[in-house]
């Protein structure tokens, strides 16, 4: 159907923010493709070691799912998007396809090993999701291609991931957020996973931030060092959200906070943590 | 000159009573409950998806009707403020918004009272946190919140039959 309408035509999925958008006439689409009424396309389920996700899932459902809350950072996510309803409505395949710099779902999934899988007249592909964020807005989905499922990895024992985000009221988008993802072993860092959002035009891993964890003991020296790589590498833009100072200042507390939560879980202590806002 | 678009037909039950009506696909379901339907207890305050006066239930979970093509509503059934009064007798979240002043102006309270209405229908003794929660996607300019609150509590007991 995509193939057919060609360019003028968009897909309509949650329409949380496609349809503000259409309000505001940045976006004009001759056509609408509703998905909705694709059959079986919200659904969690685990399958080896992957939680696959329907690319209609609503982040409502994935808030109240127990199998999700297995992955803590998809309910620390889901639950703190927006408000009630828009979560009811939101999907997670319409947000990683929106690739908003400001959106969730993709800086809180980078800190796990993500597939996004899409399928197309020419067949269907399975994209790492580090790779099929492109740019601001712009993903690796071809014009006749639609996402089906996000599958996500899941970590081993003695892993634990967090996901923060600092809004200023429920219904906004964050001014900043952190995903941590740590993988410990007798005290010492195995593997850390640290993905800044809505601090550039994509998510931002911080690679060197990991290295300062790796085969180190998550101390105060090391969360130390992590900060001042995380200010390094966010790459905010001044707005009414922030200054760019702010927002440095703001995400590197996050990864901090983010770090405390991700080192009780993986010593299998729950927390409950989402997004913050007044 | 704008666009003329053919109407699509869609048929919704609406607080109860089912409807078939055809609207321009364009139409948002707010839109058609307020113009088509005459249901103008549902409000608009900002047309762009923050405030959540025009809050409504489709099929239980509540949306923004603001944020809705109304044929998207095709077969789903919808529950607006009209829908909460049963013979004459208010619902007892529309009395607990009374007894507990948890409105002052009262635009947005249609919307506030639809949130709750999930919510509760779920669970009627929320904690706090739920409470807020529910209500976080619900803009009041009057109250500060306190006494929505307060009623959002009182309509929980109100329900229980206490």
């Amino acid at each position: 159907m995509l193939a057919q309408l060609g360019e003028e035509a968009k897909l309509l999925a949650g329409g949380q923010s496609l349809i503000p958008l259409m309000k505001l006439r940045f976006a004009s689409p001759k056509h609408l493709v509703d998905l909705n009424y694709v059959p079986g396309a919200s659904y969690i389920k685990e399958e080896g070691d992957m939680l696959l996700l329907g690319a209609l899932t609503r982040h409502a459902g994935i808030e109240h799912s127990p199998l999700a809350a297995t992955i803590p950072i998809l309910h620390d996510c889901a639950a703190g998007i927006a408000d009630v309803q828009v979560r009811n409505r939101g999907t997670i395949g319409g947000s990683l396809a929106e690739a908003d710099p400001s959106g969730d779902w993709a800086a809180a999934l980078l800190a796990h090993t993500t597939e996004v899988r899409c399928v197309g007249t020419k067949g269907a592909r399975s994209v790492p999701l580090s790779e099929f964020i492109k740019d601001a807005y712009t993903t690796a989905l071809q014009p006749d291609e639609i996402v089906r499922e996000v599958a996500v990895k899941i970590p081993p024992p003695g892993s634990g991931s967090a996901y923060l985000a600092f809004k200023r009221s429920a219904p906004v988008y964050p001014t900043a957020s952190a995903a941590v993802q740590l993988g410990l072993e007798t005290g010492v860092c195995k593997e850390a996973a640290i993905v800044l959002g809505c601090v550039g035009l994509t998510p931002v891993r911080v690679r060197a931030a990991e290295d300062a964890l790796r085969g180190n003991p998550v101390d105060a020296k090391a969360i130390g060092t992590v900060m001042q790589a995380v200010r390094a590498a966010a790459d905010p833009q001044s707005d009414m959200r922030g200054s760019v100072e702010y927002k440095r200042t703001l995400v590197a507390a996050l990864v901090r906070r983010a770090i405390e939560v991700a080192l009780h879980r993986a010593r299998g202590e729950p927390v409950e943590v989402s997004h913050i806002y007044a | 000159m704008p666009e003329i678009f053919e109407k699509v037909g869609l048929q919704l039950k609406v607080n109860g009573s089912q409807y078939s009506v055809s609207v321009e696909p364009r139409t948002l379901l707010v839109e058609l409950l307020r113009e088509t339907l005459d249901l103008t207890g549902t409000h608009v305050g900002c047309d762009t998806s923050y405030c959540g006066a025009c809050t409504v239930l489709m099929n239980e979970a509540a949306v923004k009707s603001c944020t809705v093509f109304a044929v998207q509503a095709d077969g789903a059934e919808i529950l607006t403020v009209e829908g909460l009064e049963k013979d004459g007798r208010l619902h007892p979240i529309q009395k607990a918004f009374g007894d507990a002043y948890g409105l002052q102006c009262g635009y947005c309270t249609p919307g506030v009272m639809l949130s709750a209405y999930q919510l509760l229908a779920r669970t009627q003794a929320p904690t706090e946190r739920e409470m807020r929660k529910a209500i976080a996607g619900n803009t009041c300019r009057c109250t500060g919140y306190q006494n929505v609150l307060k009623a959002i509590e009182l309509a929980g007991r109100n329900w229980r039959g206490e």
